[in-house]
């Protein structure tokens, strides 16, 4: 139910409905409003993307890319001290050997387990928390490979470059896309159902930035619909993919050449730490919403805490566009129990349309991701044309009750149950009524500088899925992760397994000499010993309970 | 210390039989924090999409159990909260490219479908309004399409299998059939077969070569000449 303050604005939405559904109609909705050109698309960024605040970035002044403006909150993660000292562990004596370790049990994790293992390697799958906890599973709209005629993947290719501002990695985006509808028939194969027309074709859809319809979905549960499947078939593969939950990495071990093998890791619950010896490493352990980047709200997940980049990044890898965060145009911003929470760019796919205060479309509705969500943040705070709610938070809507106008009565409930259900559950009828939104912490478009084979800048170790930079640019399109996720999952699993096969049998000591220099490095540059990374969970202890824990014992300089 | 009132706009509940001051607008998840609680068990995407904050409670005056996801569920006046950390299901390993779509299959990997006793204690349960029960009894007739479209936004929290009297993994058994009718049984994708076949021959790559050759401005002219789909 939306407050009496909201009432007269939810009258003008519904006025004005009758005429964007007509024009709609009658021009096609890629006409409800004129696109951005060039120009217009790089002021909107300047003067209202996040990035561009003077605050968002700087110099970071230790490790590969010391000397690079990045985001500031990634910045202070890599400018930190190790969790547990390197002086504890015997690395001569491994608590566990494996062939492949992967770090982190998302889509693009499971993904690269399934593909080591078929290659012969034994696999260790470690994951912080659940299996299939990641931001994977929390993907709504869909994937994106071009399976239509009218469509290929030279089409896709220049969609994803343009929608990154021509700055992506090529050889990325060819792997991307060419892999793209190879990947998805790996996935039906697999047990995965996708969205499809009753003789069995694909159902495709438009998102932010694409020229063709090319987005397949499972619902608007796509995240879920894909990975519960891979995880199935991680657990069925339990013969040679050992799995090991509540256990995050917390530093990566090298060996003697250089070469990274293996991690020091941590039972999450009972605090010891474990030596893994591997002959190759895979970080695939997502991004950095838990962050909350300038104060964001994020659709994250809770273990979204930048990690994977924090330890290869300690271990020597270097990170390339880490100054780069996508927030996403559509987060809720009502009721104040779902801020942050992700609605799904296929609301917009669907015909959905922002609107300010006045019930005015102010923006072309399928702009690419960092585009839009500038405009909605000028709508509010350029152009004060938001609405306020109970919670002060400021946001536009999203009309979704034009979607059924458009495409016929049930269309919302078939497309969007997750929707539906979310917002049902505080009163809200999204078939009825449009959604208050506001852009939320996202995606980390930078990462870990890799090859198409997610081979990093470092020997022995390989990133895939979000934890891997290049792929976008500075901005990713809808649909492009999911997609990411499986492709470089599978190439990572690929390339590892066969590197570390090659080097089974061979014994060079193993190394943590690169925690101690990294150590100097934070010593010279006069970085407080409190600051400490990976940090694993986000800290959301309210400050009534910190003020009244104390640490155990009596310190030396305690009266006695 | 405790009070004995609640200040304007909070509320106490009993997390695990023990009592907290928490704000009205709490969720469940949020009630366990404001306490003083770091979760790394029954917290996960925080959105409803995850399984992994199953939570039954109790409300003053109602002798009813309750369900709920804990990020989902607001908190009331008086609430019993007790979350799960962990839902124990025996899920056996299974080679999906050597299964029949059949009921051979059900019987021989989860038997103890054929014991529902149509109680429809699991439908109740799920905090996800699916109709489980009418699922089960799908996968007993084998038809797995009706069984992978009702099951299909199930996100494993794992509820109806707790509070099942004939000791049925629901939740194991909808992603079997969901799997089944994926691979098995739904109509052949002919719009992905054939571009499969073409990115196999090898179509694909002198286009994106071409692209690649591009310089930024002329990147730039292509893309923005671009035609967009109508859609």
């Amino acid at each position: 139910m939306y407050p009496d303050t909201m009432q007269e604005s939810l009258r003008r939405v519904a006025a004005t409905r009758p005429e964007r559904l007509r024009l709609a109609r009658e021009k096609g909705s890629k006409h409800v409003f004129p696109a951005m050109n060039a120009d217009e698309r790089a002021v909107v960024l300047r003067e209202f993307h996040p990035d561009f605040n003077e605050k968002a970035r700087r110099k970071v002044r230790v490790g590969p890319n010391a000397g690079e403006e990045i985001t500031t909150e990634v910045a202070d993660l890599l400018e930190a001290w190790p969790r547990v000292s390197p002086d504890h562990f015997d690395l001569a004596k491994p608590d566990i050997e494996t062939d492949v370790l992967i770090i982190g049990g998302g889509s693009a994790g499971c993904s690269a387990a399934l593909l080591a293992e078929e290659q012969g390697a034994k696999v260790l799958l470690i994951t912080k928390l659940r299996l299939g906890d990641s931001n994977s599973v929390m993907a709504q709209g869909g994937i994106q490979a071009a399976v239509n005629p009218t469509d290929s993947p030279a089409t896709h290719y220049l969609d994803v470059l343009g929608g990154g501002h021509f700055q992506n990695k090529p050889e990325l985006v060819e792997a991307l896309t060419l892999d793209g509808p190879k990947v998805i028939q790996w996935l039906i194969d697999l047990g995965v159902i996708f969205d499809s027309w009753p003789d069995g074709r694909l159902v495709t859809h438009h998102g932010g930035g694409t020229s063709r319809k090319r987005m397949l979905s499972c619902r608007d549960y796509s995240g879920s619909g894909i990975l519960r499947v891979l995880r199935d078939e991680v657990e069925c593969r339990s013969e040679n993919i050992r799995l090991m939950e509540f256990t995050p990495a917390v530093e990566l071990i090298r060996d003697a050449d250089g070469t990274v093998a293996g991690a020091v890791v941590q039972n999450f619950e009972t605090d010891e730490y474990f030596v893994i010896k591997a002959g190759a490493t895979i970080l695939t352990t997502g991004g950095l919403g838990r962050l909350h980047t300038q104060g964001f709200p994020t659709s994250n997940h809770y273990g979204a805490t930048c990690d994977g980049v924090v330890l290869g990044y300690r271990a020597g890898a270097k990170t390339i566009f880490m100054d780069s965060v996508q927030y996403h145009p559509t987060g809720a911003v009502f009721p104040e129990q779902i801020v942050g929470f992700l609605v799904t760019e296929k609301v917009r796919g669907l015909g959905g349309q922002p609107l300010n205060i006045d019930g005015e479309l102010f923006v072309f509705p399928l702009e690419p991701r960092d585009v839009e969500a500038s405009a909605i943040i000028r709508e509010c705070r350029g152009r004060e044309k938001g609405l306020l709610t109970p919670s002060g938070q400021v946001g536009v809507w999203l009309d979704s009750p034009i979607i059924d106008e458009l495409h016929g009565p049930g269309t919302i409930e078939k497309e969007l149950p997750a929707m539906v259900r979310q917002f049902n559950r505080f009163n809200i009828d999204i078939t009825k009524e449009p959604m208050l939104i506001f852009p939320t912490l996202h995606f980390q478009n930078g990462g870990l500088d890799v090859n198409p084979d997610c081979e990093t800048t470092l020997p022995g170790l390989y990133a895939a899925g979000e934890v891997q930079g290049g792929t976008h640019g500075r901005n990713r399109l809808m649909g492009n992760s999911q997609l990411e996720i499986t492709v470089f999952g599978r190439r990572a699993g690929i390339a590892a397994a066969r590197y570390a096969l090659e080097r089974r049998g061979r014994s060079t000591p193993l190394t943590m000499e690169h925690v101690f220099a990294y150590c100097r490095e934070l010593e010279q540059a006069g970085i407080d010993r409190s600051r400490i990374a990976p940090i694993l969970l986000p800290d959301y202890l309210p400050e009534h309970v910190k003020a009244k824990r104390y640490a155990a014992g009596m310190p030396a300089d305690v009266r006695t | 210390m405790q009070e004995t009132t609640n200040p304007d706009g909070m509320v106490s509940v009993m997390i695990m039989g023990k009592r907290y001051q928490v704000p009205a607008s709490a969720t469940i998840i949020n009630a366990f924090e404001y306490a003083g609680y770091q979760l790394k068990r029954g917290v996960g995407c925080r959105e409803g999409y995850c399984g992994a904050c199953a939570a039954v409670f109790r409300l003053p005056g109602d002798y009813k159990l309750h369900t709920g996801l804990a990020c989902q569920t607001v908190v009331a006046d008086g609430m019993l909260i007790a979350q799960f950390p962990f839902v124990p299901t025996s899920k056996p390993a299974y080679d999906i490219t050597a299964l029949e779509p059949s009921l051979v299959t059900f019987k021989r990997l989860y038997p103890e479908v054929f014991r529902c006793l149509a109680c429809n204690t699991c439908t109740k349960a799920c905090p996800q309004d699916i109709n489980v029960m009418d699922y089960i009894n799908a996968v007993e007739r084998a038809d797995l399409a009706a069984a992978a479209d009702i099951s299909y936004d199930c996100i494993r929290c794992g509820l109806c299998a707790l509070r099942c009297p004939a000791e049925i993994g629901q939740f194991n058994v909808a992603l079997l059939a969901q799997r089944l009718f994926a691979r098995y049984v739904a109509p052949r994708p002919e719009n992905l077969i054939n571009r499969v076949a073409q990115v196999e021959s090898g179509e694909f790559v002198a286009p994106i070569e071409e692209l690649k050759s591009l310089d930024t401005e002329r990147l730039r002219e292509r893309y923005y000449a671009r035609d967009i789909e109508e859609g």
